[in-house]
């Protein structure tokens, strides 16, 4: 099935299997492999997206789910040579050790403070509420977002 | 954890909808926001060979108050329902659950239609419906009709609905003068998912007797109920914590207690008790009631 | 030591590349014309394997081959173990199964096909016949006569018997003014749980004759050598590459069959093969943690000094040996006693095959398991004895020093327990604590104080003591432009070394951090290496490193020496320059090493170029200690606990960087937290894995935790130049006995002694139901 995505501002056309994840379809046919696959099962958040806008778990939307819509991966944040406020707080604050929950991490403390821009600590949490750590303990990763909130814009 | 192949169609109205969900009443399925069908289909424990996304189809995301009630489009996502104004106001008992459905991403994608018609017994909006006597309206190629929800759910992962039948809406009556909403859930540690749901809806009379009590209790057996002799026990009384204790003793009176790993038949038997007793006194209070 | 960028907080090297999704990690890489792997498990504990039929998947589309046990058979070798003992008992470990299959998740055959869906297709296609065989998943059951065989062959499911004996029984045991108590405990399995579960790529060149396998693992040089023996090719021909590692824990110190069977796959075809493990095959193939059964007698006296210890332990090894698999449980032998001068031990240390995944290093390997063991034990005697359990282990620590060696016959470099403890009490506010405990149980309310005091093991370690070897090794090459490259044999898979690597040899050759460039992981640019895992990559990989700067230093000195015309002894190397101890004299950085490779005037005898490699054999291992205080709540009700406050003081030796030890900790911090409360892999008679998927089992989120409040003391050690201990594994090992201490201690209103882990509200709940709490007010 032929479908077209937009994905970090530029237009994918593909023709896909419907049964392709929105993952393998970001990873395998855009080559952006910079969102992970934790657990391909909907419990690790490593896939997250945002898709027009909302977090999702790439792993758990099919690609043809996707057409015609954008999506916004973590190669797609940093503008101009300039990291995005989160992967500035992530590297400032220690957000991450092996990095592989990273993506996903930052793209739903993007959905967080889009939805949210002074979360509290218990909100931090709660946000990244479907994104497994195993290496950092979470503490330092709330501290990115809180980082992130307080160098953001405006 | 790959799907198997399926031919996949994209209808645009409801209409066109029913029609393919007859077409593949045998061998089909339809797809809300996937969120319990994708991940069933990569356990390969369902291999529908036709999949009819319901993501595209006009008016099915909504939520709108109409004659004293409470209307919500089936596509409608739990974030939506979490965030949305209107419910907060008229009907706080649906926001308050969803809140409690998995994560963020969950929110972002499953929907209220897919969940209800899915029936997991884990799930937390069928302890709302009940709680709160939603009617669920489907269509199919052969009309329209509305399903009170004691008549929905018949077992697990069973609903009254026909082969072919699409959910498209549940009908919700707003929060009355005097009362209040209120879900508690203990979540399974590891799927996020209920192992006990208890949502009230208590209305207290002038004098702040209970007039009306409504308690639906989910992840406790093979399909969610409400909790009749508990909504007895209450009715007429004084809500002071030890009626609110007492009545939810009969929480799980006649029912067929689900067992695990986590917890086991007894022990959940004994969490929905305290689950009920803190559910009604949290919508007591809030009904303006000590 | 001129090192004035070690211990500033500095951002990592590592991250942009992290945290811009640039990064690659193995399922990352694509080579031309690659297949996939997808492996047939075994469904069944234990079952004879009848037949194989692969016909219709080897029809199936885009099918090139499929590969049975039978297939391998004698062109493939066994999956090794690297632990030598006496009597071990050490079972072929094929691949892919042959005749019979011993735990759930075995692997059976092996699809490979040209795209990942379609080897997933075929693998479903594969058709397996099995014999059910009884299964043994009980260690004890497993230990009786006529329990049915793991290995038929080995005529019993023992796999050992360990023993360690201290001190004088005879006199303890005739001792009746002695308080003895006894507990069993039991340590759980869990799993590693890494994010990045595990993948490798087997690319093999026929006209070369060379193998390249990317994967992802600790131990890159380990597993070259492994593979190349597996593969019985010569390892000159053999390179692998760890590229970036998305977490390990521990889980990826191994060699895996299916690493085996992606080389075979690749040699046999001539195409690159990849495969990348799905997180259920993780949890039932990847392999597992923990998993003791601990009965423990303690011997003490009315005053709370502990004199004795015994301590049975049975070690479930699973169905075959990974790695280091009976290795494990004899570290948990080892630090019986904790932190405690205790005059005799007796350890017998039993290892049991099952029907199960064989467990091996996880995050603390076999350490855990002692501090538990230990600590909960002295919680029982200031419990037995009506002394508070700071009181209990403030008795029993050794006095502060160096060297202090235990019956256990290990030698502490240095121990300063008392002060940890004191900051963790101040820190926690301890004694407030207690008093609010005795308020809130007036009015119903569970609050639980737990305490730890742990000593733990590490900068792996004495090749001595080390089944395959405990040094490493670091170069330091100074690039003709003046940009120095080190090369570690550690492979740190974030622990930061990229960072705190180039801040030692920043600072010990003077010049900006930035120049500095850390690589590690491909074994043909790192010449040797070990690998990271116990605590070792810095104490041991980066004093490596250090003593490959000072040769470098050495050589760079003598030609500035030459230049300047001083003394070599009297040049200084700072802010990127050499010069004279008074600064007077002083000739660039640069200068120095173009001269070095233009070679042009160079002092008589020394050779051009600037590269040295050192290889650091550590003298000993390193000691971290710490303290820990956790305070939980429990409601009464229904049993459920809550993490209200953490504590931790960790004294890891010299900090080189803070903020990664933080990183270290809380990370260890919630692992072991998780172990307590939530975590456990459940396997039932029949071996079927009960908790298979993310559904079932409970990895720690991040709502679940308080804010981690931290501290340390830096008591150096003299083990090595850097004086740094290491602390991969102290939160692991500090926290899970300070919260099941804690919940015990709010439990101890209901006269609870023990509650075996992971403390599920319902286990907790069972007691809350017997029985009123006393002293509590009229509700
Ligand atoms: C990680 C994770 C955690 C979760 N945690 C929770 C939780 O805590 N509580 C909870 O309640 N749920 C939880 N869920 C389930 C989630 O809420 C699902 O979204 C929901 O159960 C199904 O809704 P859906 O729109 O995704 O339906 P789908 O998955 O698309 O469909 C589910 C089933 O319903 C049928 N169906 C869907 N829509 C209709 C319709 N309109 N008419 C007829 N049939 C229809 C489909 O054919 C399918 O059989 C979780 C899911 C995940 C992945
Ligand atoms: S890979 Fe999608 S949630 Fe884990
Ligand atoms: S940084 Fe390794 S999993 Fe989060």
């Amino acid at each position: 099935m032929k479908i077209g995505i937009k994905i970090n501002g530029k237009w994918h056309e593909n023709d896909v299997e419907p049964r392709l994840l929105l993952v393998h379809y970001l990873r395998d046919v855009a080559s952006l492999t910079g969102t992970h696959i934790g657990c391909e099962s909907s419990l690790c958040g490593a896939c997250t997206v945002l898709l027009n806008g909302d977090a999702v778990k790439s792993c758990t939307v099919l690609a043809v789910q996707a057409d015609g819509a954008e999506v916004t991966t973590i190669e797609g944040l940093a503008r101009d040579g300039n990291l995005h406020p989160l992967q500035q707080g992530f590297w400032e604050e220690h957000g991450l050790q092996c990095g592989f929950c990273t993506p996903g991490m930052i793209m739903s403390a993007c959905q967080l403070l889009a939805r949210n821009p002074h979360p509290s600590r218990g909100e931090i949490r709660e946000g990244i509420e479907g994104n497994l750590c195993r290496c950092t303990g979470y503490q330092h990763i709330v501290k990115a977002v809180e980082w992130a909130a307080e160098h953001s814009g405006k | 954890m790959i799907p198997e192949s399926f031919e996949y169609h994209v209808p645009k109205t409801v209409d066109e909808a029913a029609r393919m969900a007859a077409e593949f009443a045998d061998d089909g399925k339809v797809l809300a926001g996937g969120h319990s069908l994708i991940p069933m289909m990569k356990l390969r424990l369902a291999s529908p060979k036709h999949l009819i996304d319901l993501g595209r189809v006009e008016g099915l995301k909504y939520i709108r108050e109409a004659d004293g009630k409470i209307e919500i489009g089936a596509l409608t996502t739990h974030f939506q329902a979490e965030y949305a104004t209107l419910l907060k106001e008229k009907c706080p008992l649906l926001p308050e659950t969803a809140r409690a459905i998995g994560d963020v991403q969950v929110r972002n994608k499953g929907t209220i239609g897919g969940s209800l018609a899915h029936a997991d017994p884990a799930a937390d909006w069928p302890a709302a419906a009940l709680a709160l006597d939603a009617e669920l309206k489907t269509v199919s190629t052969s009309g329209e009709r509305w399903i009170p929800v004691s008549e929905f759910f018949v077992d697990l992962l069973t609903t009254s609905m026909n082969p072919g039948e699409i959910l498209t809406a549940i009908r919700f009556p707003a929060l009355p003068v005097r009362s209040g909403d209120a879900y508690a859930k203990h979540a399974h540690p590891a799927s996020g998912f209920a192992v006990v749901g208890v949502a009230a809806r208590v209305t207290l009379d002038e004098k702040g007797i209970v007039e009306k009590a409504r308690v639906g209790v989910t992840g406790v057996s093979s399909k969610a109920y409400r909790a009749s002799s508990v909504e007895a026990a209450i009715t007429g009384k004084a809500p002071s914590s030890k009626n609110l204790d007492t009545a939810s003793l009969h929480a799980v009176d006649g029912i067929d207690l689900n067992g695990d790993l986590y917890a086991s038949a007894e022990y959940r038997g004994h969490l929905a008790k305290v689950y009920t007793a803190r559910a009604l006194a949290l919508a007591v209070e809030r009904a303006g009631g000590k | 030591m001129a090192a004035k960028l070690l211990g500033e907080r500095i951002k990592r090297k590592e991250d942009p590349r992290l945290i811009q999704g640039r990064a690659h990690y193995v399922d990352d890489i694509k080579l031309v014309g690659m297949l996939h792997l997808a492996f047939v498990r075994s469904p069944y504990g234990h079952a004879r394997l009848t037949a194989i039929n692969t016909g219709a998947a080897r029809n199936a589309p885009g099918v090139v081959a499929v590969f049975t046990g039978e297939d391998l058979k004698g062109r493939l070798g066994f999956v090794p173990c690297a632990v030598e003992m006496d009597g071990l008992k050490i079972p072929e470990h094929p691949c892919l199964a042959i005749g019979e299959v011993r735990y759930v998740g075995e692997p059976v055959a092996a699809v490979v096909a040209t795209g990942r869906y379609l080897a997933a297709d075929a693998a479903a296609l594969v058709e397996v016949d099995y014999d059910m065989l009884p299964a043994v998943t009980s260690m004890e059951q497993a230990l009786e006569k006529g329990s049915p065989l793991v290995h038929e062959s080995l005529g019993d499911n023992l796999a050992f018997v360990a023993k360690i004996e201290g001190g004088d029984w005879k006199s303890v045991e005739a001792d009746p003014s002695l308080k003895v108590i006894r507990q069993r405990m039991i340590n759980q399995r869990l799993g590693p749980m890494a994010i990045e579960t595990r993948g490798v790529i087997a690319s093999y060149s026929p006209g070369e004759d060379t193998l390249t396998v990317w994967s992802s693992t600790q131990i890159p040089h380990l597993l070259k050598t492994h593979l190349a023996i597996l593969n019985k090719m010569d390892e000159s021909r053999c390179r692998v590459i760890a590229p970036e590692v998305g977490g390990a824990f521990g889980s990826k110190l191994n060699v895996y069959g299916e690493e085996g069977v992606a080389c075979f796959a690749s040699r046999q075809l001539g195409k690159p093969v990849k495969w990348i493990e799905g997180r259920r095959e993780n949890l039932a193939g990847t392999i597992h943690g923990r998993d003791q059964i601990d009965d423990v007698e303690i011997y003490a006296k009315p005053d709370g000094t502990v004199v004795g210890l015994k301590c049975f332990i049975l070690a479930d090894l699973g169905a075959y040996h990974q790695f280091l698999t009976p290795g494990i449980p004899t570290l948990t032998a080892m630090m019986v006693l904790g932190c405690y001068n205790i005059k005799n031990v007796f350890v017998e240390t039993k290892g049991v095959f099952t029907n199960k995944m064989a467990t091996d290093a996880y995050r603390g390997a076999g350490r855990p398991e002692a501090t538990y063991i230990i600590e909960r034990a002295m919680d029982l005697v200031a419990r037995e004895l009506g002394m508070d359990p700071v009181d209990v282990r403030m008795k029993n620590f050794p006095a502060p020093g160096k060297d202090i060696v235990l019956p256990t016959g290990v030698n502490y470099d240095t121990a300063n327990y008392q002060k940890t403890l004191k900051k963790v009490l101040k820190l926690s506010g301890y004694s407030k604590l207690r008093k609010e405990q005795v308020r809130l149980r007036k009015k119903g309310k569970l609050l639980g104080i737990g305490l730890s005091t742990y000593v733990e093991i590490c900068a792996m370690g004495p090749s001595s003591r080390m089944p395959a070897g405990g040094w490493e090794s670091g170069t330091v090459r100074v690039e003709p432009t003046g940009k120095v490259t080190v090369l570690t044999g550690a492979s740190p898979h974030g622990q930061g070394e990229e960072t705190s690597f180039a801040q030692i040899v920043a600072g010990e050759l003077g010049i900006p951090y930035d120049d500095v460039t850390v690589f590690h992981g491909d074994t043909a640019q790192v010449p040797m290496g070990i690998g990271t895992f116990g605590s070792r990559a810095t104490a041991v990989g980066g004093s490596a490193i250090y003593y490959a700067a000072q040769r470098i230093k050495k050589k760079m000195a003598r030609i500035a020496a030459h230049k300047l015309e001083i003394k070599p002894g009297e040049v200084v190397f700072a802010d990127g320059k050499l010069q004279s101890k008074d600064g007077s004299k002083s000739v660039a950085f640069t200068e120095i090493v173009t001269e070095a490779y233009y070679a042009r005037q160079l002092p008589p005898g020394v050779e051009p170029g600037l590269s040295e490699l050192y290889v650091f054999e550590p003298p000993n291992f390193t000691y971290p200690f710490g303290a820990h205080v956790a305070v939980t709540e429990i409601d009464a009700q229904t049993g459920e606990v809550s993490l209200r406050n953490y504590f931790a003081v960790d004294d890891c030796g010299r900090i080189l960087n803070p903020m990664l030890v933080d990183g270290q900790v809380h990370g260890g911090l919630a692992q072991g937290i998780g172990q307590a409360l939530w975590e456990e892999l459940i396997y039932d008679e029949n071996g079927q894995l009960l908790t298979g998927t993310l559904m079932d089992y409970a990895m720690p989120r991040a709502r679940q935790f308080p804010w981690f409040e931290t501290a340390n003391t830096e008591t150096r050690t003299p083990v090595n130049p850097l004086g740094v201990k290491g602390v991969g594994e102290a939160g692991t090992i500090g926290s899970t006995p300070a919260l099941v201490n804690s919940v015990v201690d709010a439990m101890s209103a209901f006269g609870v002694r023990h509650i075996d882990m992971p403390l599920k509200p319902e286990k907790i709940w069972v007691h809350l139901k017997q029985g009123a709490m006393p002293g509590r007010d009229a509700a």
